[in-house]
């Protein structure tokens, strides 16, 4: 059954060297179809330099990457974006002055049709408010209006609207850096729940994160980085959490973890 | 708590017009003639050039920018196209577009800088001021530039309505508010104006070229300092080489006063026209109650203090 599981997104043998570092050392990656993969790893591990390679924001300087089977080579995280993966950055990425309908659709405003839109290239607002509305109530998250700035929102509720936004509009792979850093336990929750419903709207999740107990929480499976390689892919049933940061700190040899606890 | 907050206007925003109806009581109350047709158009005729050059520093100001250089731009501006028409003999209209062409070509030089350089857009346009200020006097040689072709002084002409006289760059500088406002709120490019203010990482992170919007700003800004320029011409009928002294500071506290924040993201062009009008009516307010120059220099600089304190204490209250 987990062999039959498809790959949405593969990546082999990545290298990134910054002059004399080496970030990544020869990195491999597999999501599969409608599952939340969290990715660990100690400062360094080469985590983030994984993250932006599968999104763009770095090119790697050796290795491959598959989208759905199909080798692909972002640029930029723009061409990531256009494959249909979308990312949720640290640090509340919104604009806390501008509406949250507004901040669904930064970047990719629609415009009116017709000559106020192609003239005067004249912003199509109730449409974008519409369809606001129908993503998040989608999602089920319970923000009544949409016309609101983002900054009268609690920590969580934007960070709610950023993983909202990355969802709304991702067609193969959402990656979220960090969603729950900087909240507290309810707001925190609030935001897994939210990272769940997406997972089962079939959209499968990256998710990158410090908090142990959130990743054992939510995650089908983890990704453990080391010294710029995958060190193991661990399943969160059949691990305990203190072995798997003694693979995360390389206190503990994969090698000598039983096979049932990898997946 | 929070949306009953939400529904009111922020106080930055009414500050203006709270502002004004003051002015206009107190002036209203110790002088004859400042509730008169013909004074109110004086005014907007006087508030025109600040009115413009406001349009241009709001968009600046907006993005978390200042523009320091933008009266001593727009006087180059008047020199550069009045000198070109009169002493090259050049056709008016191309010497006007000469003159717009140096100032965005100085709002490209300052958006170069603070794209591609990083530097602070406060200490950019404060080398860029005393350069314009500097090309102005040698190019000028300090001397004022007289008998303007027509062409050049057009907009200097009135027209009635009723029996107020109303002067066609007072027109003119209506209609950019409108198209300004009309392109900050409704177009793609506008929203992403007040974006790249209010968060440039977010911004960033969406896929928006936030250094491209920055360099346009610079540039449009300029356009407007020299559509300011060319209006400043038509009003005084020369090229006057220690124009914008005044006008400098005038346009900054005419966006602060209209509520624009210095720390970018937020404000409405809107608010800047009504800021513009506070200035013009405080100082023919003070000229008519015979008050000196200097104190009216005083006064604005004390209403910009409040103005920003304002902006300040809002946005704490608002976290």
């Amino acid at each position: 059954m987990r062999a039959s599981q498809k790959l949405v997104m593969q990546a082999k043998g990545l290298v990134k060297r910054y002059g004399q570092v080496t970030a990544l050392d020869g990195a491999d990656f597999e999501l599969r179809a409608g599952e939340i993969l969290a990715v660990i790893g100690d400062n360094g591990a080469g985590k983030s330099s994984l993250i932006k390679a599968l999104s763009g924001a770095t090119i790697p300087d050796e290795g491959e990457i598959f989208l759905d089977g199909q080798k692909v080579a972002f640029r930029t995280p723009i061409d990531a974006r256009h494959a249909g993966i979308e990312c949720c950055y640290q640090d509340l990425a919104v604009a806390p002055a501008m509406t949250i309908a507004e901040n669904l659709f930064l970047g990719r405003e629609v415009r009116r049709e017709g000559f106020l839109g192609q003239a005067l290239r004249m912003l199509d607002k109730k449409k974008m408010l519409q369809t606001a509305m129908e993503r998040m109530a989608d999602l089920k998250v319970g923000i009544r209006s949409m016309t609101q700035a983002v900054e009268t929102l609690s920590g969580g509720q934007r960070q709610c609207v950023a993983v909202a936004r990355a969802a709304a509009f991702a067609q193969h792979v959402v990656i979220l850096d960090e969603p729950t850093a900087a909240l507290g336990v309810k707001e925190g929750n609030m935001v897994l729940e939210l990272i769940r419903r997406v997972r089962d709207k079939g959209l499968p999740v990256i998710l990158i994160s410090h908090n142990m107990p959130h990743v054992f929480e939510i995650a089908d499976r983890i990704h453990i980085a080391r010294l710029g390689k995958r060190a193991a892919v661990v399943n969160p049933k059949r691990i305990s959490m203190s072995d798997t940061v003694a693979v995360m700190t390389g206190a503990l040899d994969p090698a000598t973890l039983p096979a049932d606890s990898l997946a | 708590m929070n949306t009953l907050k939400a529904k009111l206007p922020p106080i930055s925003q009414l500050g203006p017009f709270i502002a004004l109806v003051i002015a206009c009581v107190i002036f209203g109350l110790t002088t004859d003639n400042f509730f008169t047709g013909a004074n109110f158009a004086l005014i907007l005729q006087q508030v025109m050039v600040v009115g413009v050059i406001a349009i241009g520093q709001t968009l600046v100001i907006l993005t978390a920018g200042i523009d320091l250089s933008c009266g001593m731009v727009m006087a180059l501006g008047s020199i550069v196209m009045t000198k070109f028409a009169v002493d090259m003999g050049l056709p008016a209209p191309l010497a006007i577009l000469c003159g717009i062409g140096v100032t965005a070509g100085f709002g490209l030089i300052n958006g170069l800088l603070v794209t591609r350089i990083r530097l602070p857009s406060f200490i950019v346009t404060l080398g860029t001021m005393n350069i314009a200020f500097a090309i102005t006097q040698l190019y000028s040689e300090a001397q004022t530039v007289s008998n303007l072709p027509p062409f050049m002084t057009a907009l200097g002409g009135t027209f009635d309505i009723g029996s107020t006289p109303v002067s066609y760059g007072t027109l003119l500088m209506v209609l950019l508010y409108l198209a300004a406002w009309f392109w900050l709120r409704e177009t793609a490019s506008g929203r992403h104006v007040y974006a790249v203010g209010n968060s440039p990482e977010a911004t960033r992170l969406v896929g928006i070229a936030t250094d491209r919007v920055l360099l346009w700003v610079y540039v449009l800004a300029g356009v407007f300092y020299g559509i300011a320029s060319l209006l400043l011409v038509a009003r005084t009928e020369v090229g006057d080489p220690n124009a914008g002294q005044t006008e400098n500071l005038d346009a900054i506290t005419a966006v602060v006063l209209g509520g624009t924040s210095l720390f970018g993201g937020r404000g409405m062009i809107l608010g800047s026209l009504v800021g513009a009008i506070v200035v013009g009516v405080l100082r023919n307010g003070l000229t008519l109650m015979g008050v000196s120059s200097v104190y009216q220099v005083l006064i604005t600089g004390i209403l910009v203090i409040i103005a920003v304190t304002v902006d300040q204490l809002s946005r704490k209250g608002a976290r």
